[in-house]
C-alpha cells in the first residue's frame, strides 16, 4: 500500500519504538527511503528523544545528594530510636 | 545487547530484593544504598512536573522519605525503580495541583478530544546534527523547557517513557491508564516536542557547521 506523508507521521512514534506490524513497517520504510521530508522528520524526532533522555538535560543540582542523605539520616534515625 | 541488559536487570532485582529485606529486618541504613542509583530519576520526574528547582528538590526528598516509610508495602511485583518513580510522579502531580490551585499556573488540562495540532514540523533541509551542537547547554535547557511546557497528560507519559525510559506496560501501570492511551499520548507529546525543538536544533546545527566551514577555510 502506498502511504502519504501524513499517514507516515502517524506512525513515527511506533516506528521509533519498533512496534509496527511487519506489513505497515515495510510500507513506512519504503516511504522513508523515497521521501526526504519524512526521513528528516523521523531523524529530527529521534534527535529530540536522544536529548530528552540525556542525563544532563535534567541535571541534579549541586549538593543534592548530600542534602538528601542528610535528611534521610534524620528520618531513619528517628525510626531506629522509636 | 537485549539479553545482557535483561541479565543485568535480573541481577539488580535480586540485589535490591536482598537489600529491601535487610532494611525491613532492621538494617535501615542500607536504604541509602538502595536509593542511590535513583536520585536523578526521582528528581527529574518531580522537576519535569513542577518546573521549579527548589520545589523539585523538596519533592524528591519527600519521595525518598515516603518510600522509606512505605517500603513494607513494596511487594516486588514491579521493579523497585518503577515503584519509586510512580511515587515520584504522584508527588509531582500533587505539587502541581497545589500550584494550580494557588493560581500560579494556568489550568491547561488537555482533554483527550483536545483539538491539538499533533503534526510534526516538515523539513526539507535537515542534516544530521553535529554532536558538538548537542553538547550545548542552551540546547539542553530548551529541551527541558519544552518537556516542562507540555500539557500535563502528555508530559506524564513523555517523562516516564522518554526521560525515565520505562516500558509501555510500566508506564501504563504507573499512571493507571490503558496501554493504548499511553501510545496515543506519547505520540502526541513527541510530535509537540519535535515541533517546538526543531527550530533550535536547526540553529544549533547551522552554527556548528558554519564554524566548521570557517575553520575549514582557515586550514586550507
Amino acid at each position: 500500500m502506498k502511504l502519504d506523508c501524513k499517514h507516515v507521521w502517524e506512525y513515527i512514534s511506533e516506528y521509533i519504538d519498533q512496534q509496527l506490524e511487519p506489513s505497515v513497517l515495510a510500507d513506512v520504510e519504503n516511504h522513508l527511503e523515497n521521501c526526504e521530508v519524512c526521513s528528516a522528520v523521523m531523524d529530527s524526532t529521534r534527535n529530540v528523544l536522544v536529548l530528552t533522555a540525556d542525563n544532563r538535560t535534567f541535571e541534579l543540582p549541586v549538593g543534592f545528594s548530600e542534602r538528601l542523605h542528610r535528611r534521610l539520616r534524620e528520618v531513619i534515625g528517628e525510626g531506629a530510636g522509636r | 545487547m537485549g539479553e545482557s541488559r535483561q541479565a543485568a536487570s535480573a541481577e539488580t532485582i535480586a540485589r535490591e530484593k536482598g537489600l529491601i529485606s535487610r532494611i525491613l529486618g532492621g538494617e535501615a541504613d542500607l536504604f541509602h544504598e538502595l536509593i542511590r542509583p535513583y536520585e536523578r530519576m526521582v528528581y527529574s520526574t518531580v522537576f519535569a512536573m513542577v518546573k521549579n528547582e527548589a520545589e523539585a528538590e523538596d519533592g524528591a526528598q519527600d519521595v525518598m522519605i515516603s518510600a522509606f516509610q512505605h517500603l513494607k508495602s513494596f511487594r516486588g511485583e514491579s521493579k523497585f525503580s518503577t515503584w519509586l518513580v510512580t511515587i515520584a510522579m504522584n508527588e509531582g502531580r500533587k505539587r502541581l495541583r497545589k500550584t494550580k490551585a494557588a493560581g500560579l499556573e494556568s489550568l491547561d488540562e488537555a482533554k483527550e478530544e483536545h483539538e491539538g495540532d499533533f503534526t510534526p514540523v516538515a523539513l526539507t533541509d535537515w542534516r544530521e546534527i553535529p554532536s558538538v551542537a548537542l553538547e550545548k547547554k542552551e540546547l539542553r535547557e530548551k529541551v527541558r523547557e519544552a518537556v516542562q511546557e507540555l500539557p500535563e497528560i502528555y508530559r506524564e507519559v513523555v517523562v516516564l517513557r522518554d526521560l525515565e525510559e520505562l516500558n509501555q506496560e510500566e508506564t501504563a501501570a504507573a499512571l493507571g491508564i490503558a496501554i493504548t492511551l499511553v501510545k496515543v499520548r506519547l505520540h502526541r507529546g513527541r510530535m509537540m516536542l519535535q515541533k517546538k525543538l526543531v527550530p533550535y536544533l536547526k540553529t544549533a546545527g547551522t552554527i556548528a557547521s558554519a564554524k566548521r566551514g570557517f575553520l575549514g577555510r582557515l586550514l586550507q
